[in-house]
C-alpha cells in the first residue's frame, strides 16, 4: 500500500493525497498552525475554518456547483478529508486554452458563481486558484472564507476578487475573460445580478485615502 | 541597517549606463499628507538630501487644508535645507518630481505648486510621480532587494503588490481604511497620542490578555473597519485593561496583514519580502514578515524609518527612473490625481 504524499503546501494548509483511505482516494487539507500568530488566534481561526469550510461545502453541492465530496472533518486537527479531484488549478490552464476555450471556461464560471450566490453563498476567495477544471466541470474549492450571506455588498467582494484576480495575474485578457464570466453570471443570478456588479465597481473606485472633506473638493 | 549605508556608494543595477557618465541630479518633492518632504538624488544612486517638515495636528486625525497651509508655510525652509544638505546650488537641479497621487488633495496641489514653479524658473523637466510606486523604488534601493513582493502599510494606504509584465500588481489591498488609519481612530478614542501606531505599540508591550475582535481577510484583501469599531465599543464597554485592547488590537489586525502577505507571496513565489511605510516600523509587524519570509525562502528586506515614511528622496529617486524610461510631464497637464492607483502606473525602466 501507497503511503501519503504531500502534494500541496498553500498558504494556509498542506494538502495530502492518501491514495487508499478507507479503499478510497482522498485529499487530506489541514491548516497548519502559524508561528506568527497568536496561538489563541491560530487555533481560533484554524478551527472555525474548518468546520466551516465543510459546512459551505456541502451547501453549495445544493446550489448545484460542483464540490469535493466530504468524507471526515477533524475540528481540532484543523483537517478535512474530502475526495480527491483529478484535474488541473484553472490559473494553470488559463494561458493554455484559446480564445473560444477561454470563454467557455469562464462562462462556467460565472454560471456557478451565480448560482452560489443565488443560493446566498458568498466564496470569500474566488479567485482561479480555487478551481479545478476537471473534464468539462469546473470543481469550486476552499470555503474556508465563505459566507452565508446575500448582502450586495459581500457579492461584490467576490466579483471584485475574480477581477482582482484577473487583473493581476491574468492580465493578458482581463476584459475578455470578465465579459464571459458576467455573461455566465448574470444568465444565473438573473436581475440581482446588477446590483452586486454595480457594487463591485463601487468597491473598485472606494477612496483608500480616508477623507471624506477632502473627497468634496475634486482633483486640481 | 548596514545595508542602507552601501548603497550609498554603488549604484544600482538597473541604472542606465549613459547615467552613470552624464549624472542627472534630482530634486523631488513628497507633499501627500502630513509629512512635506524635499529630497535630492542622483542618478547613480545617491541620496543627496532627504529633508522633512511634519504637519502635527493639534487634536484628531490630518486635516486636508491645514495640512495644505503648513507645507505652504514650509516649502521655502524646507527647499533651501535640502539644498544646503546636498551641498548643490539650483542651477545643479536638471530634473523637479513631485507626488502626483495618490494622497490628500489640498496636500498634493501645494507640493505640484511649488514642483510646477521651479521647472519654469530653472527651466528643466517636470515629472510627476506615484507616491506607492515611490515607495516601492526607493525601498529597493535602500536594501538591494531587486524584485521584492511589498508590503506597503501607513496611514492612508495598505498595499501587498509585486512587479511583473510592465507594471505593479496589487495582489491584495484593504476594502476600507489603512491600517495605520484604524490604529489611529483607535488612539484617538482611547486619548492616546497621534500618530496611533507607536502608542499602541508601546500599550501593548504590556497587554498579554486576547480579545476577542474581527478578523476580516478576503481573498488576498482585508477589511480594518469592524476591527476598529470593535475595538473601540469594547473600550467605551471598560471591561478590558487598555494595555490588553491594544495587545489584541495589533495581534488582530498584524495578523491579517500576515495572512495576506503570506498568500501573495505562496501564489507570486518572489524571492524578496520587503516591509515599508510607517506601520513597518512596529517590532511585532516586523517579526511577523520575518516568520513569513523565512518560512517560504524569501529575504526580508526592511526599508530604514527615513525612508519608510513618507520622504521626498523616494520622489526624487522615482523622478529619476521615470525620466531615465522616458516619461515627462508638461506643466500643462501636471494637474494631481488624488486617486491614482498603483497599478495604473506603467514602470518601463523595470522589464
Amino acid at each position: 500500500m501507497e503511503g501519503l504524499r504531500l502534494v500541496a503546501k498553500g498558504a494556509e494548509a498542506d494538502l495530502w493525497l492518501d491514495p487508499d483511505w478507507n479503499g478510497r482516494r482522498v485529499l487530506i487539507k489541514r491548516r497548519v498552525a502559524k508561528a506568527y500568530r497568536h496561538p489563541e488566534l491560530d487555533r481560533e481561526i484554524r478551527r472555525f475554518r474548518t468546520v466551516h469550510e465543510a459546512d459551505i461545502i456541502h451547501r453549495a453541492k445544493g446550489a448545484g456547483v460542483p464540490t469535493p465530496v466530504l468524507y471526515q472533518v477533524d475540528p481540532e486537527g484543523a483537517a478535512i478529508v474530502m475526495q480527491y479531484v483529478e484535474g488541473e488549478m484553472v490559473r494553470e490552464v488559463v494561458d493554455r486554452l484559446d480564445c473560444d476555450g477561454r470563454r467557455r471556461l469562464f462562462r462556467v464560471i460565472g454560471l456557478q458563481a451565480g448560482r452560489l450566490h443565488g443560493a446566498g453563498i458568498v466564496h470569500g476567495d474566488m479567485t482561479t486558484s480555487n478551481m479545478i477544471r476537471a473534464g468539462d466541470r469546473v470543481v469550486f474549492i476552499d470555503f474556508g472564507l465563505g459566507e452565508v450571506s446575500r448582502e450586495a455588498e459581500k457579492r461584490g467582494v467576490d466579483l471584485h476578487l475574480m477581477r482582482r484576480m484577473l487583473t493581476s495575474t491574468h492580465f493578458r485578457h482581463t476584459e475578455e475573460l470578465f465579459d464571459a464570466f458576467e455573461g455566465g453570471y448574470r444568465d444565473a443570478l438573473g436581475a440581482e445580478a446588477d446590483e452586486a456588479l454595480r457594487r463591485m465597481g463601487e468597491i473598485e473606485r472606494r477612496g483608500r485615502y480616508v477623507d471624506r472633506e477632502d473627497r468634496l473638493d475634486g482633483d486640481g | 541597517m548596514s545595508r542602507a549605508k552601501g548603497f550609498l556608494s554603488s549604484p544600482p543595477p538597473y541604472c542606465l549606463k549613459v547615467e552613470a557618465i552624464d549624472r542627472l541630479v534630482c530634486l523631488g518633492i513628497e507633499s501627500t499628507a502630513d509629512n512635506l518632504g524635499v529630497g535630492i538624488a542622483a542618478s547613480d544612486g545617491a541620496i543627496l538630501a532627504n529633508e522633512v517638515s511634519s504637519h502635527v495636528p493639534p487634536e484628531g486625525g490630518i486635516h486636508p487644508r491645514e495640512a495644505a497651509r503648513h507645507h505652504a508655510a514650509e516649502i521655502g525652509r524646507v527647499l533651501e535645507g535640502a539644498l544646503k544638505a546636498a551641498g548643490v546650488e539650483a542651477g545643479d537641479i536638471g530634473l523637479i518630481a513631485f507626488s502626483r497621487g495618490p494622497g490628500l488633495g489640498p496636500c498634493l496641489r501645494t507640493g505640484a505648486t511649488a514642483a510646477r514653479a521651479l521647472a519654469a524658473y530653472l527651466d528643466v523637466p517636470l515629472v510627476g510621480v506615484n507616491h506607492c510606486v515611490a515607495h516601492i523604488e526607493i525601498g529597493r534601493l535602500a536594501t538591494g532587494a531587486v524584485d521584492p513582493l511589498t508590503l506597503y502599510v501607513s496611514g492612508g494606504n495598505t498595499i501587498v503588490a509585486g512587479y511583473e509584465a510592465g507594471r505593479y500588481r496589487v495582489f491584495g489591498e484593504t476594502l476600507d481604511i489603512a491600517v495605520g488609519n484604524c490604529l489611529d481612530v483607535f488612539a484617538r478614542e482611547a486619548g492616546l497620542p497621534y500618530p496611533g501606531g507607536p502608542a499602541v505599540e508601546e500599550m501593548a508591550l504590556k497587554g498579554e490578555r486576547l480579545i476577542p475582535l474581527p478578523y476580516v481577510v478576503k481573498g488576498m484583501d482585508l477589511s480594518f473597519s469592524g476591527l476598529v469599531t470593535a475595538s473601540a465599543q469594547e473600550l467605551r464597554g471598560g471591561r478590558w485593561r487598555l494595555e490588553d485592547l491594544c495587545f489584541s488590537l495589533q495581534e488582530v489586525a498584524y495578523a491579517m496583514l500576515g495572512e495576506v502577505t503570506e498568500r501573495a507571496l505562496a501564489h507570486t513565489r518572489k524571492g524578496e519580502l520587503l516591509l515599508t511605510g510607517g506601520v513597518g516600523a512596529n517590532r511585532r509587524l516586523r517579526g511577523i514578515v520575518q516568520s513569513i519570509a523565512e518560512e517560504h525562502g524569501a529575504s526580508p528586506r526592511f526599508v530604514p524609518l527615513r525612508y519608510a515614511t513618507d520622504n521626498g528622496a523616494m520622489i526624487a529617486w522615482t523622478g529619476l527612473l521615470a525620466h531615465a524610461g522616458g516619461i515627462r510631464t508638461p506643466i500643462e497637464s501636471s494637474h494631481v490625481d488624488s486617486r491614482w492607483r498603483l497599478d495604473e502606473v506603467e514602470v518601463p525602466w523595470r522589464g
